[in-house]
């Protein structure tokens, strides 16, 4: 349980997917600007990476290590999240409407979102996924996964606060727009670089 | 060469797999729509601009086809959007009167004073949390930083000279600047209206002249000259009833501060 604690905070806030390893940068520049939508795309990602954390595990475990092809791993994992997404989606369109609507564009949008990817190789370079009992493995692989995005979560939400709240704010015209919050992101890291003390 | 028939095998193998399932599943998950919707869709313009009071275009359509939304609800497309969804949906698309922004300020650089120099924010909207209400001498006229510019799709406004000015010919009606002017400057007019009072001032006629050389002081001469009587005085502002004025020019000539505006 312990253990499972420490891949949490870890996963969450010391190695902070945006802000420390710098990766799912492009929904934490482009869909940052309100708070709602922020914490759209933020669930979305969150339900999107905690349920291919798991998969990506079961492929790597029972497909991949036992045919020794896990140097394929990248290539099979992308494809299997996007169908993954693309699964969830119709799913979501069926049977729970307000949710889907809810999500909306950001849902096919994660796809294409590295830190997805990145949490599946994550599990597996960590060694997760090879974990000697199976229920270990998916639990610490579904815990990562829920931790990144959980991170990622709270990172592109304080983003957008900043953002809102900078709204109206009197920028130097070279600085504004994307400048503006390039530095503010760089900010950021160096705010949550603070966190790796907790080690 | 095992490894590269195992390697080609998986991935073809998962690939084949995935498309199966996801093509199985999607005949079993399919949800039905309304086909008239699609249609409705394309024929709407796609500025997803919200100006009929849905979420986009997507939003608009749905209702009109479900019967929510009238044919014509769409402010941007006119009656010719109209009329092609009306075929669609089968109905008749009744008339709807082409409109446009109107910017009820005439009060140019040289025609109205700055009470002190500002330097903050550019935007109208900020001028609530400034002293007196922005810098402008009159506390009812355009503050022209251009907030109606940011939210126009359609690249319909401009600021010219200080005050907000609407290109009637690339004008949607749409709404949105409407909304967004703090001062509530901008009215949505008949496209083909033959005038209309360029000022929003309440101030009594002294008040007016002090501040602004162009503003309207309520002195009523317009009402007395107008010949449908389309024209009536309140608070010391003249207001046009569009539905009466029969575009005589009578007032435009008669005001004796250019308050109303040809515009034809």
């Amino acid at each position: 349980m312990g253990n499972l604690l420490t891949i949490a905070i870890g996963s969450a806030f010391i190695s902070n997917v945006v802000l420390s390893q710098f990766l799912g940068i492009c929904p934490f520049l482009g869909v940052s600007k309100k708070v709602k939508t922020a914490l759209g795309m933020g669930s979305a990602v969150v339900f999107v990476i905690t349920l291919a954390s798991a998969v990506a595990t079961i492929i790597y475990r029972f497909v991949l290590a036992p045919l020794q092809i896990t140097y394929l791993q990248t290539i099979v994992f992308i494809l299997v999240i996007a169908a993954l997404v693309q699964f969830v989606e119709m799913f979501l369109k069926k049977s729970m409407k307000g949710l889907y609507q809810a999500l909306g564009v950001y849902l096919p949008l994660i796809t294409t979102n590295c830190a997805v990817l990145g949490v599946a190789l994550t599990n597996v370079q960590k060694g997760y996924a090879m974990e000697p009992a199976f229920s270990d493995a998916i639990l610490k692989s579904v815990v990562n996964g829920f931790a990144v995005a959980f991170g990622f979560l709270i990172s592109i939400t304080i983003m957008a606060g900043l953002r809102e709240s900078m709204e109206y704010n009197n920028i130097p015209k070279a600085l504004r727009g994307m400048p503006h919050v390039l530095l503010t992101a760089g900010l950021m890291a160096i705010a949550f670089f603070g966190f790796s003390g907790l080690k | 060469m095992n490894g590269i028939v195992i390697a080609i095998a998986t991935v073809g193998g998962v690939g084949l797999f995935i498309g199966i399932f996801l093509g199985v599943f999607g005949r079993y998950f399919k949800v039905e729509t309304d086909p008239r919707e699609e249609a409705v869709l394309d024929a709407l313009p796609g500025n997803n601009c919200g100006g009929c009071g849905y979420p986009g275009c997507s939003g608009l359509a749905a209702a009109i086809a479900k019967g929510e939304a009238p044919v014509n609800g769409c402010p941007v497309g006119g009656a010719q959007v109209a009329a092609t969804i009306g075929e669609i949906m089968g109905v008749e698309a009744g008339e709807s009167v082409r409109m446009t922004a109107f910017v009820k300020c005439a009060g140019t650089c040289d025609k109205t004073q700055s009470k002190y120099e500002y330097y903050g924010t550019q935007d109208c909207r900020m001028m609530s949390f400034v002293p007196d209400g922005g810098a402008k001498a009159c506390a009812y006229g355009c503050l022209g930083f251009g907030s109606c510019v940011q939210v126009c799709q359609f690249d319909a406004i401009r600021i010219l000279d200080g005050v907000a000015s609407v290109d009637a010919e690339l004008c949607k009606a749409c709404g949105k600047c409407v909304e967004t002017c703090p001062r509530n400057l901008i009215e949505l007019i008949p496209y083909s209206a033959h005038t209309a009072v360029a000022c929003s001032s309440h101030d009594k006629g002294p008040a007016v002249m002090k501040v602004c050389s162009a503003g309207c002081i309520g002195c009523g001469l317009c009402a007395k000259v107008c010949e449908s009587s389309a024209i009536t005085v309140t608070d010391a502002l003249a207001h046009i009833d569009q539905n009466l004025c029969t575009g005589c020019m009578s007032c435009v000539e008669k005001c004796p501060k250019g308050a109303i505006t040809a515009r034809q």
